[in-house]
C-alpha cells in the first residue's frame, strides 16, 4: 500500500490493473489452463487438435462453459437475491427457441431478401442475420425475465416458485404442442438448424470451443461485476432481510425485476448458444429437468458464489459421463445418491463449504501461533 | 428537556388513526402531534397499540381510518420505501438487521439507500467511498468500532441492538422511530444505548419517537410523553406533567411507578 501511495500518478492506473490481475490470480490461472488445454490435450494423446479425443473433450468441455454460464445465472437469483424459482428452463429454452426459430425459418428469407454490405464492399449479410437472431433472443429474454418478475411483486416464496414452475411449465407445453409442428418440429423439436457456416461446431470444433469460453468469460466477469456492484448489495440486502431493506429506503420490486432481467438475459444467451451448439432446439431445453440441473448445480458447487455453481456444472457434467459409462441409464439413480451424501457433508456447497473451513483453519492456525509465541 | 421545546414546528403528525384486526380495534381515534428535534416517547401496557402505532406511520401497514403527515405531506398511502427516502425510519421490536453480512457492510447499505448510485450495475461498489467513510463514522458513533468486519449474526444481543441504530443513522433519517430500542437488554447495558440516542438527538437535526417499557428511562429523556392505553391516548405532555396526571397515575402507573413523581422533580 504504501509504495502505491508513492507511485507517480501516471503509473496509478498501471498499478490498480497490476493489482487487479493479482486479486482474480485464481481466476486467470483457470482461464490460462482452459486456453491451452486442447493443444495440451492433443499433445498428450498424440493425436490432431481437430479430430479424435481431442474434438471429442473439446466438445465436453464447450457443453460445460455453457452450462456453467446457465447454472451460474441461477445462482444470482438464488444465491444472491435469495429468489427461489423453478421456472429458470424458460429462460434458457426461450433463448434456444428464440435462435433456432429464427435461423431455421427467418434467416433464410433475411439472406435472400436482404444485401448487407460494409462501406469496404464487404458482404455482411450473414453475420447480420445472426446478430439480429442474437438481439432477438436479448429482447426475449428481457421480456420473459420482465414477466416473471411482475409475478414476483404480488407472489412471495415457495407460492411464487409454484407458479413459476407453472409459467415454465407452460412454455415448455407451447414448445411440444402439436399446433406448431410446422414450424416447431413439436415433440421432436427442431433439428439440423442452419448456423452459419464459420461457428459450425462440427467443422469448427476448435474455433467453437474457443467462442463458448470467451462467451462464459465474459458473462462471468458480467456477473461478477454486478455482484460487486451497489445493486449487487441491494440484491443480497434483500435475500438477507427484505424488510429491513424496505425500511432504509430500497424498493424489493425494482431490485427483484433487475436481478429477474439480468438472469434471464443471461441465462436466455447461454441457451442460444446452446442451440448452436447443439444445431438443435428440443421440448428437453424447456422442461422442469433443465432447471433442477441449474438448481443441482448451485447446490453442489456453493450458492452465492458464482464461481460454485460454474465448478458444480462440470462436476455433474463429468461425473454424470463416467456414471453413464458404469451404470448405464440409470445413472441419476447413483447420482441422486451421491448428491445426498454430498449436501450431507458439504452444506455450504463445494466453493462454499470450502471457503468457509479455509476461513476457519486460517484463524485456527494463527491462533496456534499465537499461543505458542506466548508460551516462548 | 429543551426548554423552548413547545414552540418547535410539528415534524410528524396523525390524524384519528384507527386500526382494526378483524373485530379488534389496535389503535383507535389517536391523534399526536411530534415536534422536530425533540424526543418524544411513547409508553403503554402490553397491548396498548404502540407497536402498531408505529407499523401506521412508517407506512408498515395501511390504517383503517384516519390520516399520516409527515413535513406537511400525507403519506398514509406511501409504500414504506417511499416514506423512508422522504426522511421517516424506524426500527423494530425484533432485532432486524442483515445477520450475514458485516456490520461494516449492514451500516453501509443503509448508507448508500439514500444516495443516488443504487442503479450502478458495473462499479464495485467499494469506489463509492462516501459510503464507506459514513458507515464508518456511524460505527464510532453507536460504539462498534473494532467490530466492523464482525457478521451480524455474531454480536451479542446489546451490540445487534446498535446496529440497528446505526444502520438506520447512516440513512439520514430526519425522524426516527425506535421502537423499545433496549428491549431483551440487560439493565448494564442500557445506559450505554440511552447515551447514545442523547448523543443522536443533541448532535444533529434528529426527532425521535420512543416506544419504551423502562419508565425511569423515558421520564429522564423525554422532551414529551403519549401515554396509551388499550388503543387510546390516556394522557399527553412533559414527562413532570404525566407523573402528576392523577389519571395515569390511577389507571397504569399506579403502585407499579408510585415513586415517579419524585423521579421526574429530579
Amino acid at each position: 500500500m504504501a509504495s502505491q501511495s508513492k507511485s507517480p500518478k501516471r503509473f496509478a492506473a498501471l498499478d490498480s490493473l497490476l493489482q487487479g490481475l493479482k486479486r482474480s490470480r485464481g481466476s486467470l490461472l483457470v482461464l490460462a489452463v482452459l486456453i491451452l488445454f486442447p493443444f495440451v490435450f492433443a499433445r498428450i494423446t498424440g493425436t490432431s487438435v481437430n479430430e479424435g479425443p481431442a474434438k471429442y473433450w473439446q466438445g465436453q468441455f464447450i457443453a460445460v462453459f455453457i452450462m456453467a454460464i446457465f447454472a451460474m445465472s441461477y445462482d444470482l437469483l438464488l444465491g444472491y437475491t435469495g429468489i427461489l424459482t423453478f421456472g429458470h428452463a424458460a429462460f434458457f429454452g426461450g433463448g434456444a427457441y428464440t435462435m433456432a426459430l429464427f435461423l431455421t425459418h427467418v434467416a433464410p428469407r433475411f439472406v435472400k431478401t436482404y444485401r448487407v454490405s460494409l462501406p469496404g464492399g464487404l458482404d455482411v449479410t450473414e453475420p447480420s442475420a445472426f446478430l439480429l437472431a442474437i438481439l432477438l433472443v436479448v429482447v426475449v429474454s428481457l421480456v420473459l425475465g420482465l414477466l416473471f418478475s411482475i409475478v414476483s411483486v404480488r407472489v412471495k416464496g415457495v407460492y411464487f416458485a409454484i407458479i413459476t414452475l407453472a409459467m415454465a411449465e407452460a412454455i415448455h407445453i407451447l414448445s411440444k404442442a402439436t399446433d406448431f409442428v410446422k414450424w416447431t418440429g413439436a415433440d421432436e423439436g427442431l433439428h439440423g438448424v442452419p448456423v452459419p457456416a464459420w461457428i459450425n461446431p462440427t467443422q469448427y470444433r476448435l474455433r467453437f470451443y474457443f467462442i463458448a469460453l470467451a462467451f462464459a468469460v465474459v458473462m462471468y466477469w458480467l456477473a461478477r461485476r454486478i455482484v460487486n456492484s451497489p445493486t449487487g448489495r441491494i440484491f443480497v440486502a434483500l435475500r438477507e432481510n427484505e424488510s429491513r431493506a424496505r425500511m432504509i429506503g430500497y424498493n424489493p420490486a425494482l431490485y427483484r425485476t433487475i436481478a429477474f432481467v439480468v438472469s434471464a438475459l443471461i441465462a436466455g444467451l447461454a441457451g442460444a448458444l446452446f442451440s448452436v451448439w447443439t444445431v438443435s432446439a428440443t421440448p428437453s431445453m424447456t422442461s422442469a429437468v433443465t432447471t433442477v440441473n441449474a438448481l443441482i448445480m448451485t447446490i453442489l458447487g456453493g450458492m452465492g458464489t458464482l464461481v460454485g455453481p460454474m465448478l458444480g456444472a462440470a462436476v455433474l457434467e463429468f461425473f454424470g459421463q463416467f456414471l453413464y459409462q458404469w451404470f448405464g441409464a440409470r445413472w441419476p439413480l447413483v447420482f441422486g445418491i451421491i448428491f445426498i451424501v454430498l449436501v450431507m457433508f458439504l452444506p455450504y456447497g463445494i466453493v462454499g463449504t470450502w471457503r468457509l473451513r479455509s476461513a476457519q483453519w486460517k484463524r485456527r492456525w494463527s491462533l496456534r501461533k499465537q499461543r505458542a509465541a506466548a508460551q516462548e | 428537556m429543551a426548554p423552548e421545546a413547545e414552540e418547535r414546528e410539528i415534524i410528524l403528525e396523525a390524524r384519528n388513526l384507527r386500526k382494526e384486526f378483524g373485530g379488534l380495534v389496535a389503535v383507535d381515534d389517536v391523534s399526536i402531534q411530534i415536534r422536530a428535534r425533540t424526543l418524544h416517547s411513547i409508553i403503554g401496557p402490553n397491548g396498548a397499540g404502540k407497536t402498531t402505532l408505529f407499523n401506521l406511520l412508517s407506512g408498515t401497514m395501511p390504517p383503517t381510518r384516519g390520516s399520516v403527515f409527515f413535513k406537511g405531506r400525507d403519506i398514509t398511502h406511501l409504500p414504506p420505501h417511499r416514506i423512508a427516502h422522504l426522511g421517516l425510519g424506524r426500527t423494530f421490536q425484533i432485532t432486524n438487521i442483515f445477520p450475514n453480512l458485516t456490520v461494516l457492510e449492514n451500516v453501509r447499505l443503509g448508507a448508500q439507500a439514500m444516495g443516488r448510485h443504487n442503479l450502478r450495475l458495473l462499479t464495485h461498489s467499494d469506489k463509492y467511498t462516501q459510503y464507506l467513510d459514513q458507515a464508518e463514522q456511524v460505527i464510532a458513533q453507536v460504539g462498534l468500532r473494532g467490530r466492523e468486519h464482525m457478521l451480524a449474526a455474531n454480536l451479542p444481543h446489546g451490540d445487534k441492538r446498535k446496529l440497528e441504530l446505526g444502520i438506520m443513522l447512516a440513512g439520514n433519517f430526519e425522524v426516527l422511530l425506535l421502537d423499545e430500542p433496549t428491549a431483551g437488554m440487560s439493565s448494564e447495558q442500557v445506559p450505554a444505548l440511552l447515551e447514545i440516542i442523547h448523543n443522536i438527538l443533541t448532535s444533529g437535526n434528529r426527532t425521535i419517537v420512543l416506544v419504551e417499557h423502562r419508565m425511569d428511562m423515558v421520564m429522564s429523556i423525554s422532551d414529551f410523553i403519549t401515554v396509551m392505553h388499550q388503543g387510546r391516548v390516556l394522557a399527553e405532555g412533559t414527562p413532570r406533567e404525566i407523573a402528576s396526571n392523577e389519571l395515569v397515575q390511577s389507571a397504569y402507573l399506579g403502585a407499579l411507578y408510585g415513586d415517579l413523581t419524585a423521579q421526574a422533580e429530579k
